[in-house]
């Protein structure tokens, strides 16, 4: 258990914010979180962002973003984990606050993807890649995302439409979450047909990438509980790695990095499967999800995808996952996607997950991962 | 600079040359100087057969930069002879025919042209292995 709780959040609609920078999106979710936690400093920043030196020409957003935020001279960073930084960000800020070198700390992820469209997008995604051993070859998160749906579909003798529940559970919700960036519901007898994206993903099974910020605010246990009425207790935190490209993994289909984050998490916070109400996962591709499900241990190797199709990841099943869209249908907004989890996660154990609510939820989990999980870090919060 | 970062991978991209582990004599490609398997020093130079077959495959139509002129194009991963899996395209070979399993050899191809200054890089693809007379 972590001696530290988030006592603040706030987060912007995910979209393509053609009207808003980069720098004005991260004040948006930082306003709301510090307006949330009835505050209006803190002793640190960690931004978490992916691309905004490829798409946006601009680095260095530790100093603009705390200088834009009316906050300067407070220490700040980015944090750089591929579409895992949001969460690799909240890792510093706790272990920032748990040795007490800081009281309270800022975490907001941030990320603009549609200051450029098309190849230059395709591209910057692929930095996540090895670049001298997977992108030279025309490899895209994408194809990695098809080559283990492909490999997982042959092995488990699956089919594509087999994937098709977890597209289908992550549009219904996001059809009731005013900030996602698709509220269109998705029928499953359409979700093989779809355009192809990386054959056999398809647009109906790959998650969008769009504008977007989310903020959280921690501080530690004992001074939360006298400043907000619903402190969220970040119970466990982790992060671990695997190899940066899926080709030197022995077994290709076992994401080990989320295993053991998940693994060290949970027995940090003391919670076992059963505990867990809520699970925000990192379902960049239907295959991902499966895959998370297996590794995290909801699902025996091989049967992830069952879950789905027994609609046991509905917001009334046995693990609730996506329930605010996740990043099929809330969108993934790159490095600010883990703060996004952290965000829908404490509002459902606050109870203020409004039409998107899980019923009595009281202990949650995010987990998200670093391109196929060469990082993955996990949180469980607990209320 | 871009020609530098392609020249020192010369050896790797045009003839699959690795490494092999001291210690318990895993192969390795990429090499990468310590063993995956036990984590001791691998520097031993190992010229790989470039034979294999294909352990995942896919088709991109949305390519990156530098590579929309050839999409949609396939790339896969082959399971080398010796124990490694390496990605690579594929080339020669007729989309109904791939399957998982399917042996293929390497072969030298262009890989895409780089950068402003139009740098062509070449490198390994893979194509159906021919059969032996
Ligand atoms: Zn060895």
């Amino acid at each position: 258990m972590t001696n530290v709780s988030i006592i603040g959040l706030g987060q912007t609609d995910v979209k393509e914010h053609w009207q808003t920078s980069l720098r004005h999106l991260a004040w948006y979710a930082i306003e709301a979180a510090l307006d949330n936690a009835h505050i209006n400093k803190v002793d640190g920043i960690f931004v978490a962002n992916m691309l905004a030196g490829p798409l946006s020409g601009q680095q260095h957003l530790g100093a603009l973003i705390a200088d834009f935020s009316g906050l300067r001279g407070v220490e700040a960073v980015t944090v750089e984990a591929a579409d895992a930084s949001g969460g690799a960000a909240l890792r510093q800020a706790v272990m920032a606050v748990q040795s007490g070198l800081m009281e309270t700390a800022l975490v907001v992820g941030v990320e603009k993807m549609t200051d450029l469209v098309g190849s230059p997008v395709t591209s910057a995604l692929a930095l996540a890649l090895d670049a001298d051993y997977e992108t030279v070859h025309g490899m895209t998160p994408a194809a990695v995302g098809a080559l283990l749906m492909r490999r997982y579909m042959y092995e488990y003798g699956v089919q594509v439409a087999d994937f098709a529940g977890f597209s289908v559970n992550a549009h219904a919700n996001g059809a009731v979450n005013p900030l996602a960036m698709f509220r269109n519901k998705l029928r499953a007898d359409r979700f093989a047909s779809a355009p192809l994206v990386a054959d056999p993903v398809t647009l109906f099974d790959a998650a969008p990438t769009g504008d977007g910020a989310a903020a959280v605010i921690v501080t530690n246990y004992e001074r939360a509980q006298d400043m907000v009425p619903q402190p969220i207790r970040i119970a466990g935190s982790a992060i671990a790695t695997d190899t940066l490209a899926i080709h030197d993994r022995k077994e290709m289909l076992w994401l080990a990095a989320a295993q053991k984050s998940a693994a060290r998490a949970m027995a940090a916070a003391g919670v076992s499967h059963d505990d867990i109400d809520v699970l925000e996962l990192h379902d960049a591709f239907t295959v991902l999800a499966a895959l998370s499900l297996e590794a995290i241990g909801f699902a025996e190797r091989g049967e992830g995808w069952k879950l789905a199709r027994d609609g046991e990841i509905g917001r009334n099943g046995r693990i609730p996952i996506s329930t605010f869209g996740g990043l099929k249908a809330r969108g993934n907004p790159g490095g600010a996607t883990g703060v996004y989890q952290i965000v829908e996660v404490a509002r459902q154990l606050r109870g203020e997950a409004g039409d998107n609510q899980v019923s009595g939820a009281t202990i949650g989990m995010a987990q998200c991962l670093g391109s196929a999980g060469a990082t993955a870090v996990t949180h469980v919060l607990s209320k | 600079m871009e020609v530098s970062r392609h020249w020192r991978l010369n050896e790797q991209r045009y003839a699959l040359i690795g490494e092999t582990c001291d210690s318990c004599g895993t192969k390795l490609f990429p090499p990468r100087d310590v063993c995956l398997e036990c984590e001791a020093p691998a520097k031993e130079l190992y010229t790989f057969t470039g034979v294999g077959e294909i352990y995942s495959y896919t088709t991109v139509y949305e390519a990156p930069a530098g590579f929309a002129e050839y999409a949609p194009y396939t790339v896969a991963l082959v399971k080398l002879e010796e124990g490694p899996v390496v990605t690579a395209q594929l080339t020669d070979v007729a989309k109904a025919d791939l399957h998982i399993g399917m042996k293929v050899e390497m072969v030298t191809r262009k890989l895409r042209t780089d950068g402003s200054e139009g740098m062509i890089i070449y490198g390994y693809k893979f194509r159906p292995q021919l059969e032996m007379a």
